[in-house]
């Protein structure tokens, strides 16, 4: 597999991919699969009919990890990709995605994942996503992710989203329905500048028993950027659910929080936290009193925060 | 040598100025520990922040080894080789003890190395490396790491702004051994510690009573 410079960079942006990939892989540049392995227990299938591909983790699976990158180079291309997992009851899988697009030219460029993650009993699974954008044109960077999550009984889900930088225009959807005894942490981290605008919609329905969701959004608006999180969670059994959007607004930035909680059993034990404000102007000090000028202290800061 | 010259602060009141400090001249030479002691609301810890920058002077002149600071900022002074442990510490998200430590130290610690001064205040130093300086840690634990980032910057002058708030007796005695050891270590240092305890004035060079904003006693 030839990789050119711009392709080597975004995916060591995206997946910390720099040289050979261990376990499975499929990675794809602009609409095209350009290397893919599967390993005896994770089968990468092209789907039919639509862009895509099912990918099959066997039962009993241990220790191993799939990365299914995706980057895009060329301005204009657009793009519509539906990824299925499927997780085996008791397997141990880790899951890199992510998406970087260089956009040099004044068209846009959008990718829009849609990633269906059927998780079975007692499976255990840490899916890790970047969005990452690069590129001097005035063509957008979008990508439209919608994540979708079925757990069975006992699994965990612990998925880790992040988009880093350079992305003009987003779009998140995730959804999750959990069953008894079901796991789902969720961390997301969102910056945006410039005019860049991010919406992130969460639907977390915890049907079962002792099901439980832990779902933290933080994001940083700069310059004159707008982020819209939405984070409801629904309990409709004996269960615990909490979700937290806490947003730094810098410059002109604006942040609409909605969090949401629907409880329709009595056992259901929801909470809601969110909280959007500046940077601390007694940390900036803290910062400065150990030789940080104001700005490093605010870069600090904001890196600390979206660890 | 910190000198300080016919420094005033006023804030502005609902009605008039409210005079905080009031035209007080002081001197600080190098290898000394001076306390400043006194009621509270007498302007100690505003006299602190004058120094390290942190609020700047209506009138007077503040001098640092001969130059005149009165006009530069935190950072300017901070690498000048003031430093400034808060009476209450700030709390971050996401920034670790661990970064708090390199922060303060201006290079790349080795975890050793940063333990020592967790280790100084009396924290076991494996236990905070990697925690986050956030609400989950106590008060006191707080302090002690506060007091650690300013001990790792080994600085020129170091200002402690009531040092002994929400520390346990125990860690006290340890904290005094460290201001002690550090008052050894230091020919052309100095300290300045603004606290109430009995125990920080015995060890003391100099104390200093501020009242009203005035200096009411100055001895040894």
């Amino acid at each position: 597999m030839e990789l050119n410079s711009i392709q080597q960079y975004l995916l060591r942006e995206i997946a910390d991919i720099d040289g050979e990939i261990k376990g499975a892989y499929n990675i794809r540049s602009d609409s095209m699969s350009i290397g893919r392995q599967s390993t005896e227990n994770v089968e990468i299938v092209s789907k039919t009919g639509v862009s895509g591909m099912d990918i099959f983790i066997k039962p009993d699976t241990k220790g191993e990890s799939v990365h299914i990158p995706v980057v895009m180079t060329q301005s204009g291309l657009k793009e519509t990709v539906y990824n299925d997992f499927f997780i085996g009851d008791n397997a141990d899988i880790e899951i890199v995605a992510g998406c970087g697009i260089d956009n040099c030219g004044n068209h846009d460029s959008e990718h829009d994942g849609i990633h269906r993650f059927y998780v079975g009993k007692n499976a255990k699974v840490k899916y890790v996503e970047k969005h990452f954008g690069s590129g001097e044109g005035t063509g957008k960077r979008i990508l439209n992710p919608v994540t979708e999550v079925y757990m069975e009984e006992g699994s965990t889900c612990e998925m880790e989203m992040v988009q880093i930088k350079g992305v003009d225009d987003t779009s998140r959807k995730t959804v999750a329905e959990l069953k008894a005894g079901a796991k789902l942490i969720v961390r997301e981290r969102l910056m945006t500048h410039g005019l860049q605008q991010a919406l992130s919609d969460y639907a977390v329905s915890l049907n079962g028993e002792g099901a439980n969701a832990d779902v933290v959004s933080r994001g940083v608006a700069r310059d004159d950027s707008y982020q819209k999180l939405d984070l409801k969670i629904v309990g409709n059994a004996a269960c615990k659910g909490h979700t937290e959007c806490d947003s730094i607004i810098m410059d002109n930035g604006k942040i609409l929080a909605v969090p949401a909680l629907e409880a329709n059993d009595v056992d259901a034990s929801l909470v809601h936290e969110a909280a959007i404000g500046k940077i601390a102007g007694d940390q900036i000090v803290k910062l400065m009193t150990l030789g940080l000028t104001e700005s490093e202290a605010e870069e600090q800061i904001i890196n600390g925060f979206l660890r | 040598m910190l000198e300080i010259k016919h420094l005033s602060f006023a804030v502005e009141d609902e009605s008039a100025g409210k005079e905080i400090i009031k035209d007080i001249s002081l001197s600080i030479p190098d290898g000394k520990l001076i306390v400043i002691t006194g009621p509270n609301g007498g302007g100690k810890s505003t006299l602190a922040k004058l120094i390290a920058g942190i609020e700047k002077p209506t009138s007077g002149q503040i001098i640092f080894n001969g130059e005149d600071i009165t006009g530069l900022s935190i950072t300017e002074r901070a690498k000048k080789g003031i430093a400034f442990a808060f009476q209450q510490p700030v709390k971050f998200k996401g920034i670790q003890v661990l970064d708090l430590i390199r922060l303060a130290a201006g290079r790349e610690l080795s975890i050793a190395d940063a333990c020592v001064y967790l280790s100084m205040v009396g924290l076991c130093a494996r236990e905070y490396i990697s925690r986050e300086v956030n609400a989950s840690l106590s008060g006191g634990e707080l302090k002690r790491i506060e007091i650690a980032t300013v001990l790792a910057r080994k600085s020129l002058l170091t200002l402690f702004d009531e040092p002994e708030a929400g520390i346990d007796l125990w860690s006290f005695s340890n904290l005094i051994d460290v201001f002690q050891k550090q008052r050894e270590e230091i020919a052309d240092r100095s300290i300045l510690i603004i606290s109430h305890q009995e125990r920080i004035l015995n060890i003391a060079d100099e104390i200093v009573v501020l009242n009203s904003g005035v200096i009411e006693k100055q001895g040894g």
